[in-house]
């Protein structure tokens, strides 16, 4: 058997299934490499070693009592600090919560511990998941495992960093505009953002609750469809969950096989503005498809160029409102409360004094967005440009199967590149958003390295609406291509913790 | 300016003089607008599974939901959505086909999101209408006379909101936030369901507007109670209200600043905030000044209102759709059975009464206002005539209720209690006197009527040769008054009945006692 914590999800599953290892002999193999890397990395905020071993022992017990074995019990995984849980901490990255522990689990992290998931640690994050880097964490950036100087994108940075790192072989994230497939992306691991619906919000602390949306990142496709059928289904205490089936996306990605689809080239997102390398290994994976038998053809989506823009009206405004409970009043720090000020005056002290200069920023521009006589033109006018952006899908989907585009325009920036130039920052969610806004389903599957700076590259496969499954299929035959092709898993070739 | 002005708490101010209500009336139109929160009767709060009830030791019916901790997610409670369709249906209103809530954002410490799910462009139920209608005695304290007035008071909206926490200033002297140490926040009332109800501006009222503005919100909450979805108490807070007035020249046409009072925690306040806000502002027109359009506290005590926060500096609450959840979409089979399943609405049912009883709209007004409608009702239904039933819950206990303080549905005595009662007076068996020594065994705990005539003996003496003794001996203390009888003086009679009832301990029927002294002293 090769080093536990470089086995894949599905294959530590079935080995504890087996009795050929243990659930605790996993989770102290991940606690050790944490050990080892996490230094480098620095992809965890809290590590939980007592309650993972005891989750462990737990699956232990069971199996050597005769239990059921869900298909993902005795994996490890990363949990990203935006979920509420018991026994953890819970900061969102940010100062502003303190030791903040929360009284009850999120749905999701409820799921995990009922199949027996080991969660490790709660992972690092851009604060309030306001990002694409992980440097808005008040808790200082994650690492690129392939290149320690880089980011590892955000704002679920710590997640795609801590699988990159073969801290944990399944994180899950948040994507709120791209903040799953783009650190999947720019870490060389498979991100997924399911339909929004399709996964419980309750217990995730909202940046925007009409986009927020959790979903897995794995090293493999099969792995994240693992994780994905068990962390998702209706939730009745998210009234925004959706009441349907979960797509067989386990299925589909065994599947592995595009013949006979058709997909779509987005346009708008090969153009001005994207890495060379970034648009090479695009091109390569197009051609990839068409030889596994695939239709390929071009889809013009004409709106999604006003994505970005429509974007950051909508996701401030929510989240401006969102985060006004955080006012020192119930939970987390207090500022100036010396007995000489007000409740107001405590409240903005602490708000001042607890939150970064990002959520600072869409705190503003929301409460702006949303402000009387601004209203209309600005979030009323991107809630329209939103509808357009789902009329695009939906007249492109009546035409392809799938949309394809590169998940991000540019490889992993340098740590500190984009911190002063928010603009910038917020291109590296250009690809990703539509999917956040118009709701439906996207997954990031790495596609090669950019021969400019050997950074891995990803594809994005978007599908529609509870067509999950779908993006599967395709990810999967990509992987199961490149993986032949090259003789060896991309991540192989990630030197940061060489 | 009259010295007694100076404590009026800031309600006039100096170099203004005072106007009487009727001056007022003569020269401006007032304008009447009420707004009305209810909370709802329902079992569970509005967006989860904690009990929506009123009290409790603080913080205990909470969750993470209602104390909108971090991740919490609200999910709307399907018989709050009924019950304030329920209530749009009853005001005559239409039921949206779709809609949805609303972020209104606001800091404030008893607001746990510092943001209240509300609705704001797409209210539940919209247009509608309750019609209110002032007897005789309720219009003439404001000149009115010609018999009863309707009004129909159009409803703009009726829409459903979560309530806010509560909170209490400890230290200072005024209880209010300003001098006070700290405060302290209970939030058990945090997402409790309110229905906010708003009225259109309600306009030729001339000098009614607070009676007409009591007659509202009086019908309203019988006919909120009649619905089942709330207990409508106002000195508990399940019944708020807020009244906007504005004054306009007589006859101008021309739509006058407004204030909205609140703070108007019982009916009689409603009438009289009114009454006082178009005095005040009266007097601001008439030295000259504008009314500023502000909130404003009605105080129960002096009956007047200070000045609250400036609405010209508005808060400028941000509405937006609230993106936890999913537009509301009634369907219409629901609607339609909803609208099956309300009850006779009071104004109907009073009609109906009011007619079955024979009664006149003024005694109908009575029965209403003494909270005495249901207890007549059932009285009647037990057997009782509707006179009897009424003279008992109206005359004899409604008195009883007032003097120790409680409604009247809350004495110890049932309809059926009331109606044996008045069986007893009608068989012969109890007269009016002895009937009251019964109400009270009842009232006292004693048992059922039956039960208190027999424990103190209580029986009308119906034997005529123990009556005619009592008789003869009244007769003999009074030959004076036997002279005036036996002279043709029938009325005298009275005195020697007295004398009898007295002699029996109020046991005899009085007018058996006469005609036995009428028989003695006027026999040929």
């Amino acid at each position: 058997m090769a080093e536990l914590f470089r086995m894949s999800a599905a294959e530590i599953a079935e080995a504890v299934r087996d009795g050929e290892v243990s659930a605790i002999e996993v989770t102290d193999a991940h606690l050790a490499r944490i050990e080892q890397v996490e230094p480098q990395v620095r992809a965890f905020l809290h590590v939980a070693a007592d309650q993972a071993r005891e989750a462990a022992r737990a699956v232990d017990q069971r199996r050597a009592a005769g239990g059921e074995l869900g298909p993902l019990a005795g994996v490890p995984l990363a949990l990203k600090d935006v979920f509420t849980t018991r026994d953890m901490p819970t900061t969102c990255g940010s100062r502003i919560l303190g030791d903040w522990l929360p009284p009850y689990d999120a749905t999701i992290t409820r799921r995990l511990r009922e199949a027996g998931v080991v969660i490790l640690g709660k992972t690092n994050m851009d604060e309030f998941a306001m990002g694409s880097s992980t440097e808005n964490s008040a808790f200082g950036p994650s690492h690129n495992p392939w290149d320690l100087g880089r980011v590892p994108g955000g704002s679920s940075g710590g997640s795609s960093a801590a699988v990159a790192a073969y801290e944990a072989p399944l994180g899950i994230g948040t994507d709120t505009g791209g903040s799953i497939s783009q650190p999947g992306s720019v870490c060389g691991v498979v991100g997924v953002k399911p339909t929004y619906g399709g996964n419980s919000r309750y217990g995730v602390v909202a940046f925007a609750s009409s986009l927020d949306t959790p979903g897995p990142l794995a090293r493999t496709v099969l792995d994240a469809a693992l994780l994905h059928e068990v962390m998702s289904g209706h939730d009745p205490c998210d009234a925004t969950s959706i009441d349907a089936p979960v797509p067989p996306v386990v299925a589909a990605a065994r599947q592995a096989d595009v013949s006979g689809m058709t997909i779509g080239v987005v346009p708008e997102f090969t153009g001005e503005g994207f890495q060379p390398g970034v648009l090479a290994r695009f091109g390569e994976a197009v051609e990839l498809l068409e030889s596994l038998g695939a239709k390929l053809t071009e889809v013009s989506c004409p709106h999604f160029s006003y994505a970005l823009p429509a974007y950051y009206l909508i996701a401030p405004s929510e989240c401006s409102s969102n985060l006004a409970r955080f006012d020192a009043m119930r939970y987390g720090i207090r500022v100036g409360d010396d007995g000489t000020r007000s409740a107001e005056e405590v409240m903005a002290l602490t708000r001042a004094e607890g939150f970064g200069a990002e959520v600072k920023r869409r705190i503003m521009l929301g409460t702006y967005a949303l402000s009387s006589g601004y209203y209309d033109a600005y979030y009323g006018k991107a809630q329209q440009v939103r509808t357009l952006i789902t009329r695009d899908f939906e007249a492109a989907f009546d035409r392809v199967d799938v949309l394809i585009s590169p998940t991000t325009p540019t490889t992993a920036f340098p740590l500190g590149e984009r911190v002063d130039d928010p603009m910038a920052m917020y291109l590296a969610d250009l690809c990703t958003i539509p999917s956040d806004l118009a709701g439906n389903a996207a997954l990031s599957v790495p596609c090669g390295l950019s021969p400019e700076d050997g950074l891995p590259v990803g594809l994005q496969i978007m599908v529609p609406v509870l067509a999950d499954d779908r993006m599967y299929r395709v990810g999967a035959a990509v992987e199961a291509a490149l993986d032949a092709r090259r003789g060896y898993p991309l991540l192989n070739d990630a030197k940061g913790l060489a | 300016m009259p010295s007694s002005a100076v404590g009026r708490g800031g309600g006039v101010r100096a170099g203004r003089a005072l106007v009487g209500y009727d001056e007022a009336v003569s020269r401006y139109d007032p304008l009447i607008g009420l707004e009305t929160h209810v909370e709802l009767g329902t079992r569970t709060k509005l967006f989860c599974g904690c009990p929506a009830k009123f009290g409790g030791e603080p913080n205990t019916h909470v969750c993470p939901v209602c104390l909108g901790l971090p991740g919490s997610l609200p999910v709307p409670s399907r018989a709050a959505i009924e019950y304030t369709i329920r209530i749009g249906l009853a005001l005559n209103c239409s039921i949206a086909e779709w809609c949805r809530f609303a972020r209104k954002n606001y800091f404030y410490p008893d607001m746990p999101k510092n943001f209240q799910i509300s609705q704001y462009d797409e209210p539940l139920c919209t247009d509608g209408w309750l019609e209110v209608t002032l007897d005789e005695a309720e219009a003439a304290p404001y000149g009115h006379s010609g018999g009863p007035r309707t009004f129909r008071v159009g409803i703009e909206r009726v829409h459903l909101e979560e309530d806010t926490g509560k909170s209490q200033h400890m230290g200072g002297a005024t209880g209010r936030i300003h001098g006070a140490d700290y405060s302290l926040v209970d939030y058990n009332r945090a997402g409790i369901p309110l229905v906010e109800i708003v009225t259109r501006p309600v306009e030729d009222t001339g000098p009614l507007a607070p009676a007409v503005a009591h007659a509202y919100v009086t019908e309203l909450r019988d006919l909120l109670r009649s619905l089942g979805v709330s207990d409508v108490r106002m000195e508990e807070g399940s019944l708020r209200c807020d009244v906007n007035t504005s004054l306009s020249p007589r006859g101008s046409g021309r739509w006058g600043t407004r204030t909205e009072t609140k703070n108007v925690n019982s009916l009689r306040s409603v009438e009289r905030a009114v009454h006082s806000e178009i005095e005040r502002q009266a007097a601001v027109l008439d030295a000259g000044e504008r009314v500023i359009q502000e909130t404003r506290h009605f105080h129960e005590d002096s009956g007047i209102t200070t000045s609250g926060r400036s609405k010209e500096e508005a808060q400028d609450y941000r509405y937006f759709p609230e993106p936890d959840l999913v537009p509301l979409a009634p369907p219409r089979d629901w609607v339609d059975q909803i609208r099956a399943s309300l009850p006779e609405l009071p104004a109907a049912r009073r009609a109906r009464l009011q007619e079955a009883w024979g009664i006149t709209a003024a005694e109908m007004t009575n029965i209403r206002n003494a909270g005495a409608l249901d207890l007549v009702e059932q009285t009647i239904a037990a057997g009782a005539s509707a006179a009897d039933a009424r003279k008992w819950w109206l005359n004899v206990l409604a008195r009883r209720a007032n003097d120790t303080g409680v409604e009247l549905a809350s004495l110890p005595i049932t309809p059926a209690d009331v109606a044996a009662v008045a069986a007893l007076v009608g068989s012969g068996a109890l007269n009016d006197r002895l009937a009251r020594q019964v109400i009270e065994g009842v009232l006292a705990g004693e048992g059922t009527p039956d039960q208190v005539v027999a424990a103190r003996d209580l029986a009308v003496v119906s034997d005529d040769t123990a009556l005619n003794a009592a008789v003869d001996e009244a007769i003999a203390a009074r030959p004076d008054v036997a002279d005036k009888i036996r002279g043709g003086k029938v009325t005298a009679a009275h005195a020697l009945v007295g004398a009898v009832m007295k002699a029996t301990r109020g046991q005899a029927d009085a007018s058996r006692v006469h005609e036995l002294i009428l028989a003695r002293l006027t026999q040929s």
